[in-house]
């Protein structure tokens, strides 16, 4: 097969972004995609998509375990077994990725989480976070800023800018760091949950602001040409696709330029096996993939970008033997290191009389509280680091999976209905979403036991939420108690993390680290630019970057790494191939 | 899934007709460049189940599986209940279909005994844990009651289905399968039922939507977002277009 500039794994959001970079400066790029060709007019079919057993319960547009499952166990003296069933995360699949049905909530980590450690040790002291594996990223504020505005105008995000240029703007959210513009587009029409929670916040001195939502609050055009529609709060968001062309994907905001492009191309229902190495090991010469018909066939290229999903990327360095795996005994090794999750809670009100009216939803309508995230708090007195972002937010009334009850009623036969009912138009919540750090025994290898169809090892998941993310979110918990008090509520609840993590019931799909990246090569496994320190010409890109993880979704930040290091291979690796940083 | 296996020989299909320029074919599979390739009717729309007869359970399965739904969901003033509502239809299609089969899932052993964190962890598909739990709750039931669980009245069905949800009745099932788990997955299908579009079989006249409020497939709500605190004036709508 003729060689390729560059070999992109992967076809969701940051595969999109890097192949538009690199052909729009003028390389042959080939993106190599294990899931299906997929788009809006043929798959996301407005006639037939708000089918709540089809995608949310089935999960039709996911990844199938039966394709590509993991083991996972809370400590390394358990014996890791299979997710037969993905539950607590649903990876994507397909041209498009989890971007396709993810929820749009679009947030950029703080300038003190691109430098955490920096940052926490000069305001606490090291001792304060001995315990955990936090760790510098690499770039400064000023390089990052930029590649998040590309993002946030390529989706067109609804906001409210809460600090310009170091101003601080009403309405916005205050702790977020400088941004150089407004967003792209206003808010969202905000729904009563949401609108009394911003009261309710605003009465006890807190400072809600609409939380940034890549379900557009009105038609725009982005910087491609590529034009959406405005968000009709259907209700059927996270888990499906959307038909409205209002939710940003690579589908919506890319592609149709991209797809153009005569020195692009997409191989779809190909599944890459391999990176292929010099023999050396020093460079990377092709990619070994499985077509439709499961033939085996190899792309030799100049350049590998792997795009696939965090822990896949994670995977596929580890099968190709690029870069050296995490050892938590010795905490030596770099790829599997800083495994991260989310570390959540949350509360529920029921009154009597409302009208909540539930199903009228986004996947990233509402609003937020950023008062008790990252440091936006002082710790001094507390045994914890970390924090979380607080939001109401409205995104369905799907019925199967949205019933919610008060604690201790019955969920089937008499006494079930009149609660269900009673619960489902009166009920509103908000909940907590934590910081994820890193401790030295959280990593990602390959399982010793369990294999694909193909028979190559599955990724071992071996984590649970440590100490100081425990105290974290219940003292967040705490803070949830008391935000509940001004609504005068019949009943409240408010859940409380523990030990644990369950594989089960659907937490978050927001997996990161593995293959971090960082300025040292012997505890990152990419540098500042995600180029693999061990492999120069190989660049992996996506949340297994992240060094730790914020009290935020990731997209926004795994899109503007995406950009980032795209910026950083146009601009430098392409013309002067080699590491791009010296260690 | 069906329709995504489906999707998939259409695609394939249509790769080895290149059927359209813009869908070139080598021996590399679907490579697509140039343009976004697009073609009529290529969608997977969902078909509708045909409501009559079993397609999984035998009649006794089946009359076993009405009695429970009607026990999970019992008729009132809020709603018909399960039997009537479609559950066990939707139950039946389910289990003859993709689902049953545990078609999308990760089988491979070895299967050992995990802990709760881990999950399910049995080698049985939905549809073996429906046929080895329905015979092992009458046997149950006949040891117990001398009697089908679907002859019991309904407050000894309620005795048995309570002692299943709380762990004091165990069904002689096998490793790896707990009774706890199969009464978890009979409840979590009969709502699926109760809830789900109509076109599955079950939630027949979109009982389940009415009885909440839920206004179905609808798909734009922006005349009503700013309107808070105020009752949806529209009842539901199910894919297939049937009004409520």
């Amino acid at each position: 097969m003729p060689k390729k500039d560059a070999v992109i794994i992967g076809l969701g959001w940051t595969g999109a972004i890097l192949a538009q970079q690199l052909t729009e400066a003028g390389l042959n790029v080939v993106a190599i995609e294990r899931g299906p060709w997929r788009d809006t007019s043929t798959d996301f079919n407005i006639a037939y998509m708000q089918d709540e057993l089809r995608y949310a319960i089935r999960k039709d547009l996911f990844l199938q375990p039966s394709v590509e499952a993991m083991t996972m166990r809370n400590s390394a003296s358990q014996t890791a077994l299979p997710m037969r069933d993905y539950g607590s995360f649903l990876p994507g699949n397909g041209v498009g990725g989890a971007g396709v049905h993810w929820n749009g909530h679009t947030w950029r980590f703080w300038e003190s989480d691109f430098q955490i450690k920096t940052h926490l040790t000069q305001r606490y002291g090291g001792a304060k976070i001995k315990d955990l594996q936090l760790q510098d990223w690499g770039p400064s504020w000023s390089e990052i800023e930029p590649a998040f505005d590309r993002f946030e105008y390529l989706c067109g995000v609804s906001g409210k800018a809460g600090n310009l240029k170091g101003q601080i703007q009403p309405g916005g959210n205050p702790f977020e760091s400088p941004r150089a513009r407004e967003y792209p587009t206003p808010p969202m029409q905000m729904p009563y949950a949401s609108t009394l929670f911003a009261e309710k916040m605003r009465e006890i001195g807190l400072h809600p602001f609409p939380l940034p939502s890549s379900n557009l609050s009105q038609a725009y055009v982005n910087p491609l040409g590529v034009r959406m529609g405005q968000c009709s709060y259907c209700g059927f968001c996270e888990r499906f696709a959307c038909g409205n062309y209002s939710k940003a994907s690579a589908q919506t905001t890319i592609l149709p330029v991209l797809m153009k492009n005569p020195n692009f191309e997409a191989r779809t229902e190909c599944e890459v096996l391999k990176v292929n190495l010099t023999p050396d090991g020093k460079m990377a010469r092709s990619v070994t993939y499985l077509d439709a018909q499961g033939q085996e066939c190899e792309q030799p290229g100049d350049m590998v970008l792997l795009c696939a999903y965090g822990l896949m990327n994670v995977r596929l360095m580890l099968l190709s033997k690029i870069g050296v795996q995490y050892d938590p005994a010795t905490a030596a090794g770099t790829v599997g290191r800083n495994y991260c999750y989310q570390t959540s809670a949350g509360a529920r009100l029921m009154f009597e009389g409302k009208h909540f009216n539930p199903f009228i939803g986004a996947g990233s309508l509402g609003q937020t509280v950023d008062d008790f995230n990252g440091d936006a708090f002082d710790h001094s007195k507390l045994n914890f680091v970390g924090g979380a972002g607080i939001s109401c937010s409205v995104t369905n009334g799907r019925p199967i999976s949205n019933r919610p009850t008060m604690p201790g009623t019955p969920r089937w036969g008499k006494g079930w209905k009149q609660a269900t009912v009673d619960g489902y138009n009166n009920s509103m919540g908000f909940g907590s979403q934590g910081s994820s750090y890193p401790v030295r025994e959280n990593y990602l290898d390959l399982d010793p036991t369990y294999t694909d169809r193909h028979g190559r090892p599955l990724l071992r998941i071996t984590f649970d939420f440590p100490d100081n993310d425990i105290a974290m979110s219940n003292y967040l918990s705490d803070q949830l108690e008391k935000m509940t008090k001004p609504f005068n509520a019949k009943f409240a609840a408010v859940s409380r993390l523990k030990k644990g993590w369950n594989s089960v019931p659907y937490q978050s799909t927001h997996n990161t680290g593995g293959a971090i990246m960082g300025n040292d090569p012997k505890t990152s496994a990419v540098n500042k630019y995600l180029q693999s320190w061990d492999v120069p010409n190989v660049f992996v890109v996506g949340a297994s970057a992240f060094a730790h993880n914020a009290g935020m979704n990731p997209t926004g930040t795994v899109g503007a790494l995406a950009f980032w290091a795209g910026e950083a291979i146009t601009g430098k690796y392409i013309k002067s191939p080699g590491a791009l940083v010296h260690a | 899934m069906q329709h995504q296996v489906r999707a998939l020989s259409r695609r394939s299909l249509l790769a080895s007709v290149a059927a359209l320029p813009i869908l070139a074919v080598a021996a590399d599979g679907a490579t697509i460049s140039g343009t976004v390739p697009w073609s009529p009717f290529a969608g997977e729309p969902p078909k509708p189940v045909n409501p009559l007869g079993w397609y999984f359970f035998n009649p006794s399965e089946a009359a076993t599986v009405e009695a429970i739904v009607d026990r999970f969901i019992p008729a009132d003033q809020l709603s018909p209940g399960g039997k009537d509502c479609g559950c066990a239809v939707f139950i039946d299609r389910q289990l003859a279909g993709s689902f049953g089969q545990a078609s999308r899932l990760y089988t491979k052993g070895p299967f050992m005994p995990g802990l709760p964190t881990q999950g399910y962890q049995g080698d049985l598909t939905p549809a073996g844990r429906y046929r080895l739990g329905l015979q092992a709750l009458n046997d149950y039931t006949n040891a117990t009651y001398k009697k089908d669980f679907r002859a019991l009245t309904g407050e000894q069905q309620d005795e048995v289905l309570a002692g299943m949800d709380n762990r004091k009745i165990t069904l002689k099932l096998k490793p790896g399968f707990s009774t706890k788990e199969f009464f978890e997955l009979m409840l979590q299908n009969t709502m699926e039922g109760f809830f789900a579009d109509p076109l599955y079989g079950g939630n027949r006249n979109m009982a389940g939507w009415k009885m909440v409020g839920f206004p179905g497939a609808r798909y734009d709500y922006r005349d009503h977002i700013g309107k808070h605190n105020v009752p949806y004036p529209k009842g539901p709508v199910s894919i297939y277009g049937l009004g409520g």
